[in-house]
């Protein structure tokens, strides 16, 4: 509790030993009216003089109406009516909700807050062989800084010294370490587990990706939902309405009995018109909703998955069109040997692939091209350079070598038919690499970019959530796209796009479905910046230092897990029930109450439980927005 | 130009109602006041001072909110 809550908190003690010691003693002891109301004052002023001189100050700033003002006038009414004990307990009761209330949503508050807490405290600097803590936002471009192991890595930058393994799991909501040496980039946010780093800066703190998360997630409440400013809206015309629906209440009956000839009974009437106005308070909606959604964003982002404002995370449960770019975002994005086929005249079995991946990769050992990599990747042992001389780099062909003595011909169909060799195109798809040794046909290596572990649970997971097709669109060859989309049970493939064509089938897309359907794009965000603004919502992939993919998606997922659509869209449906429960819960009991107060039969006290209690109840639902551990 | 001042308010009305204030303050183009972060966004009009403004922003706050505060 702070300050404030606490002292609200002792005038709540004082004041109930107040009113229940002044309820004795005028029960066991005849006590002048008079000296009654004016003992009976004390309480009342200790325990609402704060929310007095707040309705005194609203009336003075022409702002009636807010519900200091409702309550000043529903207990001073009931003062002056004769019913001080009423009167009070009724402030009293109030305040205790209130103050109920307001832990309850500074609690939430903070639980979410904590969530998304990567905020970095410090940097330490290395001085005179000392280190010191200094401000994070002091530390300039080129600094070398030092992160112990528990510490957060608080700037983006390039490890100069040291080897340790960092947790992302803040970042990325899995905890798989991954280790850092001299030479990588690691960024601001992750947590370094176990030995100490020097990190020479590559940023200022504040372009740091820890520092954008937070100042994203932190923006991301002020994007208000539809559902947000429905109750904005709602509460425009709602308030003005209760309040003359009040004055009727006060006013009519009595009159119309004045006019029959009966006693008015301007009290009774009053008092319910008062009791009507305190049901009435639409603070129930108006601070259990924005609190679903951001719960509901804390809950994401705590899985890897930031949202940029509650109105994706809204729209994100309607979706329906899921449309993927191939590359990085179900594939991996890089080149792995995935086979290998020596020929039969080469000999069978695993020495054999071993010994023909052995002459490719050698061949191939002096160039950078990605396939290169991929062939010595998979070869996995140290090249030995003195056993490769004469190598002829033949473009768009491939590589001429000499490999341990051997004349080694690796490349692609062309190369073969230029040296005079024939063999068989094979039917797979990706990129193929055919090796000859001494003039002879050896066999061949397939090299593809392979699909991530998760892409055909993400697409069936998606399916399950509602989506009615999966589309995927890429710059690939039609054999290599339809061969993905069949091993990934995908809907729809368009192949060979280049990279504006890819806004124009979105486009199309979009105009052939149907209004209230959302269309979600995902891509790696590398170049698909124009794709991801066109789309319903965007949905960046890999942001672990792409500062594009954040700045043009409207969600980003931390880490490269297609799954985590599904995911979101999981925890964007679950906020939202719970934003419709919370709707039409407080709306119903309002209503009730309402016509109940109207009517004579719910007094004071059900009507501050139809304000405060309705409050609570809707805030404690809105806190399970956090909780995602069952998806 | 575009500022976010850390700010304190009670309830998520009241940071309704501040937020409505402010936008109606001069010199202010727009503004946003999150009540789950305590942070107001304020976007100025072209060329007009800041704490100028501010000062009228948290002035027009108060009428709405007498417990208000806006960090600056």
């Amino acid at each position: 509790m702070n300050k404030k809550q606490k002292r609200v908190l002792y005038r709540i003690i004082i004041s109930t030993i107040l009113i229940i010691g002044l309820s004795v003693v005028f029960e066991l002891t005849e006590v002048n009216k008079y000296l009654q109301a004016a003992l009976y004052l004390v309480p009342y002023i200790v325990i609402g003089y704060d929310i007095l001189r707040k309705a005194g100050l609203g009336i003075i700033h022409r702002e009636v109406f807010d519900e200091n003002f409702l309550m000043a006038v529903a207990t001073v009414g009931a003062m002056l009516l004769g019913e001080y004990r009423e009167g009070v307990a009724v402030m009293l009761f109030y305040q205790i909700g209130e103050l109920f209330q307001s832990y309850a949503v500074g609690k939430s508050r903070k639980n979410i807050t904590e969530l998304m807490d990567i905020r970095p405290d410090y940097a330490n600097i290395e001085e005179d062989g000392k280190l010191v803590e200094v401000d994070p936002d002091d530390v300039e471009i080129g600094t070398v800084i030092v992160v112990q192991p528990g510490e957060k890595v608080p700037i983006d930058g390039i490890v100069v010294e040291g080897n340790s393994s960092l947790n992302t799991s803040a970042l990325t909501g899995e905890s798989i370490p991954v280790d850092v040496t001299c030479g990588d980039e690691i960024i601001s946010g992750c947590v370094n587990i176990s030995g100490l780093i020097k990190i020479k800066t590559t940023k200022e703190f504040g372009e740091s990706t820890a520092s954008k998360i937070i100042d994203l997630v932190e923006n991301s409440s002020m994007k208000k939902s539809r559902s947000e400013n429905f109750i904005t809206r709602f509460a425009h015309y709602y308030t003005p309405a209760v309040c003359y629906a009040a004055v009727a209440l006060a006013l009519i009956p009595p009159i119309f009995n004045i006019l029959m000839g009966n006693p008015a009974l301007w009290g009774q009437w009053i008092q319910r018109a008062l009791t009507f106005l305190v049901i009435s308070c639409p603070c129930a909606l108006v601070i259990s909703i924005p609190l679903s959604f951001f719960g509901g964003i804390g809950a994401a982002s705590a899985r890897g998955i930031l949202v940029k404002g509650s109105n994706y995370l809204e729209k994100l449960a309607q979706t329906k069109y899921v449309v993927f770019d191939k590359t990085g975002t179900l594939t991996k994005g890089v080149f792995e040997v995935t086979g290998i086929y020596p020929d039969a005249s080469f000999g069978t079995g695993e020495e054999a692939e071993k010994t023909l991946l052995k002459y490719a990769a050698y061949a191939e050992s002096y160039s950078n091209h990605p396939i290169s990599k991929s062939l010595k990747e998979a070869y996995g042992k140290e090249i030995d350079n003195e056993e490769v001389s004469d190598v002829t780099e033949i473009g768009g062909h491939g590589v001429k070598a000499v490999v341990s003595g051997k004349e080694v011909a690796a490349g692609n169909m062309k190369l073969m038919k230029q040296i005079g060799i024939k063999c068989n195109e094979p039917d797979k798809t990706g990129t193929i690499v055919h090796v000859a040794v001494d003039n002879k046909y050896a066999g061949c290596i397939l090299i593809a970019d392979i699909i991530k572990e998760n892409s055909v649970k993400a697409i069936k997971e998606l399916k399950n959530s509602g989506v009615k097709k999966t589309i995927m669109l890429t710059g690939d060859s039609k054999k290599v796209a339809s061969d993905v989309g069949g091993k990934l049970g995908l809907d729809e493939v368009r192949s060979e796009l280049l990279p504006a064509d890819k806004v124009n089938e979105v486009e199309k897309i979009i105009n052939s479905k149907d209004k209230n359907e959302v269309l979600a794009f995902v891509g790696d965000g590398i170049n698909d910046a124009p794709v991801l603004a066109r789309a319903d919502i965007g949905i960046a992939m890999g942001a672990m230092g792409s500062d594009a993919a954040i700045e043009a998606a409207d969600i980003v997922l931390m880490d490269d897990d297609p799954a985590k659509i599904s995911l979101a869209m999981k925890i964007s449906s679950k906020t939202l029930r719970i934003v419709r429960q919370n709707i039409v819960f407080a709306l119903l009991v309002k209503a009730v109450c309402l016509i109940l107060g109207a009517i004579g039969i719910a007094n004071m006290w059900i009507a501050i439980f139809a304000d405060v209690g309705v409050m609570v109840i809707a805030v404690l639902n809105a806190m399970r927005a956090l909780r995602t551990k069952n998806m | 130009m575009k500022k976010t001042y850390k700010i304190e308010v009670d309830c998520a009305a009241c940071a309704l109602k501040m937020e409505e204030a402010a936008k109606k303050t001069e010199g202010v183009n727009d503004a946003q006041v999150s009540f789950m972060t305590q942070k107001m966004k304020v976007e100025f009009e072209e060329g007009r001072e800041e704490e100028h403004v501010m000062k009228n922003v948290l002035k027009a706050c108060r009428k709405v909110e007498p417990d208000c505060e806006i960090f600056m």
